[in-house]
């Protein structure tokens, strides 16, 4: 803008903003944050849901959040900045363009060799296409040479076997024909394959990237750490990686333990719905053990670490996940075990062909040929497509009604489920405090003005959730003298010389908080978790797919029976981590398909345990990174219509499975009788996959 | 066959042109942002003055 800023140093910083999706809110957060002094160049990647901002030394990534935050959207700071998110597809774009220019070329020159080029024009054309075909081939078939080989290697067989060694054989026979003059060469159909497979591969990562990054911005990134208390006093934030047993960490209120520790000044209450599930908070004082992951509600405390990092009962939930997770991966995508039987089919197909040609009479060169035309058209050219196609529409459906997709092979594992189990906070309800209705709707306008004013001079979770439901009534806060905050206690003011007060009750058996303003009663607010909006209705529909739903928490019988009750399910209370694990293992072992449908912690292992699971975008990092679907909006809803989607999902891929069935039905006699030219490879080869293709789009609306 | 000798390296060339810039533009992260490119099309950036 002028000269003197840029003389000043520049800084890069990244933001993840996971809630813009349009036009509209790329150049909100665009122009928002470029109108700032001191920000130099934003420039949003809305695919990764991150923005990139160039500034200098005068702003830092607090004072960008509070930017956007300005322009309406939330953003949190990415703790490594300079690391490139992996992609799945860039590897495979070079080799797809490869492809498919090689293709399209050496395609060019075969129509002219159909169309009747004979002698010396065939033969150049032949060496040509060889020329174009050979070096492509080989950059472009690498990705299957190398998965064939680490199969073969194995003593298994995949997909890519019969793909890698129908392409080789093909391009060997067809050097010979061009060597020795021959009339047809097979390189525009070994391309093509190439090409459409390549095409498919490209489209299943692009899936698994966008999923991918879409919960990396859901992830909170922001550095988690602790204010630590020095020899004199003073405080130094230290990342969660640099506590030491030993430190003293000052926790203020609204504020998660990094590290496990037992407390040494102060007591307080916490939420640790995180790690057990159970949100009704616990007492803590001096001299008791407090755990890292857990929320600090009432009043600032130090806490001595007594262990952190791989440590930390966080950890421990964490190598129990990665176990379950290592035994999901044992599962066989569809795809897979269908290839299991068709490449060995296939395979001894050509072999008999072969041999049948040679009993026949036929020279060993022509039985060759006629070998390889079955090994091509027998090409799982359309199952390639079959899956990946169908996988991303569908996904890319589900994307637009607000659930994220994360792996591919989940919609297989989600459509054969029958047994759903539920966590109860943070999923069947919000997992945030909501005031009672009933409660407020008795307050007065004046009692309600004077209760918003009060609440809005608080961080305080409770306060923050008053301040949220009273907002909605539209009214003007009342004017306040002398605000107080006492820690631990409440809120404290005058208004027009009476002394009002938003406090915790004396005593009270729920959470809940009282209302003191000077005339008239003290009000009684209870602050509950409220249900999710359409569980009731989204229960019944599961009931309706033929899935079992039942509740399974962390918390205590008396608040899951409440819930229980509230939408008609069977329930088991009192669960931890490792009980939930259990309890999936026991049903999958009984023969059930399970899906899991949780957000806390405590529901990680069993979220990775599962056949399948949902997690709700409100859900902790490790519920999003487990999870295999993650639902963004606040209803329920979403789980029987992800549900359904993946079994039609499924349906389109058996359709697709089938359809290359039956092109094979009629190619492979024709192959094996030795009537199929290159140019009959070409045609069937791209009607098959446009069939495939066009099938799956029929996904686009599946959502709906 | 002599027009042929002639177009089929313009047409090779031509080709390979277009997979050279393909390759430019893979390594000049082009392809980093789908989505944000197909929306950025709808930006109005009039509307810069008036906000």
């Amino acid at each position: 803008m002028n000269a003197a800023r840029q003389i000043t140093e520049e800084h890069t910083s990244v933001l993840a903003v996971p809630a813009m999706h349009c036009a509209g809110c790329m150049s909100k957060i665009e122009r928002g944050l470029l109108r700032r002094e001191g920000v130099i160049a934003a420039r949003v990647n809305l695919s990764s849901r991150m923005v990139t901002v160039t500034h200098d030394e005068t702003v830092d990534e607090n004072d960008l959040t509070r930017f956007i935050a300005e322009a309406g959207f939330e953003a949190q700071p990415r703790r490594r900045q300079a690391e490139r998110p992996y992609s799945a597809v860039k590897p495979l774009l070079a080799p797809l363009a490869v492809a498919a220019f090689a293709a399209m070329n050496v395609m060019l020159l075969s129509v002219s060799v159909w169309s009747g080029a004979e002698g010396s024009t065939r033969e150049l054309f032949h060496w040509i296409s060889a020329l174009i075909a050979l070096p492509a081939i080989g950059f472009a078939g690498r990705p299957f040479f190398k998965s064939a080989w680490g199969a073969v290697k194995r003593g298994t067989t995949n997909m890519d076997v019969p793909i890698s060694l129908g392409v080789i054989i093909a391009s060997g026979l067809s050097l010979y024909e061009t060597w020795v003059g021959g009339q047809h060469a097979w390189f525009d159909g070994a391309l093509m394959l190439l090409t459409f497979l390549l095409a498919g591969r490209v489209l299943d990562a692009m899936m698994r990237d966008r999923a991918r990054s879409g919960v990396e911005a859901l992830v909170s990134q922001a550095a988690k750490g602790a204010q630590v208390v020095g020899a004199d006093g003073t405080l130094t934030y230290l990342a969660a990686e640099e506590l030491q047993p030993g430190m003293v960490m000052r926790i203020a209120t609204g504020e998660r333990l990094a590290a496990d520790g037992e407390i040494v000044s102060g007591s307080s209450k916490f939420d640790q719905s995180l790690l057990t599930g159970e949100s009704r908070p616990v007492a803590l004082a001096q001299g008791e053990m407090a755990l890292a992951g857990t929320l600090n509600l009432e009043a600032p405390v130090d806490v001595r670490v007594s262990s952190a990092g791989h440590d930390t009962t966080l950890a421990e939930i964490a190598r129990l996940m990665e176990a379950s997770t290592q035994d999901r991966s044992r599962y066989v995508r569809f795809a897979d075990r269908a290839a299991r039987l068709y490449a060995p089919a296939v395979h001894s197909l050509a072999l008999l062909t072969v041999v049948g040609w040679l009993v026949a009479g036929a020279s060993l060169y022509e039985a060759l040929v006629i070998g390889v035309a079955v090994l091509i058209i027998t090409c799982p050219c359309a199952l390639g497509l079959a899956v990946p196609v169908a996988q991303v529409v569908a996904s890319g459906a589900l994307m637009r009604a607000g659930v994220m997709v994360k792996d591919g092979s989940a919609f297989e594992r989600l459509a054969s489920v029958d047994r759903a189990l539920l966590d109860k906070t943070g999923t069947l309800t919000l997992g945030r405090p909501v005031p009672d209705a009933v409660a407020l709707a008795a307050l007065s306008n004046e009692e309600a003005g004077i209760a918003l004013a009060l609440a809005s001079h608080s961080r305080h979770p409770l306060s923050r959730a008053m301040a949220k439901a009273l907002a909605t009534r539209g009214l003007a806060p009342v004017a306040l003298e002398n605000v107080v905050e006492r820690a631990g206690e409440g809120v404290f003011a005058t208004s027009h010389g009476r002394a009002v007060a938003l406090t915790r009750p004396e005593s009270s058996g729920t959470t809940a908080v009282l209302l003191r303003t000077g005339d008239g009663a003290d009000r009684l607010i209870p602050i509950a978790d409220t249900l999710r909006p359409d569980a009731r209705e989204a229960i019944a529909q599961m009931r309706g797919q033929g899935i079992e739903c039942s509740i399974l928490s962390g918390d205590t019988a008396r608040a899951v029976a409440a819930v229980a009750h509230e939408t008609g399910l069977t329930a088991q209370a009192n669960a931890r981590p490792e009980d939930k694990q259990a309890l999936v293992g026991r049903l999958r072992a009984s023969g059930h398909k399970v899906l899991m449908v949780g957000d806390g912690l405590n529901d990680g292992p069993a979220l990775a345990a599962a056949d399948a699971s949902i997690a709700p975008g409100s859900a902790s990092d490790v519920g999003l990174q487990a999870a295999d679907f993650v639902f963004v909006q606040d209803s329920l809803s979403a789980l029987p219509r992800t549900v359904q989607v993946a079994r039609r999902t499924m349906q389109v891929v058996k359709q697709n499975f089938a359809l290359a069935i039956v092109y094979n039905v009629f190619a492979v006699p024709l192959a094996i009788a030795g009537l199929v030219t290159p140019l009959i490879a070409a045609v069937a080869m791209s009607a098959s996959s446009l069939l495939v293709v066009a099938n799956s789009l029929r996904l686009v609306r599946a959502a709906k | 066959m002599n027009g042929v000798l002639i177009l089929l390296p313009i047409a090779l060339l031509l080709g390979l042109a277009g997979l050279a810039a393909f390759f430019w533009a893979l390594r000049n992260n082009q392809f980093d942002d789908p989505d944000g490119a197909a929306a950025r099309i709808l930006i109005d950036e009039e509307e810069d003055g008036a906000a």
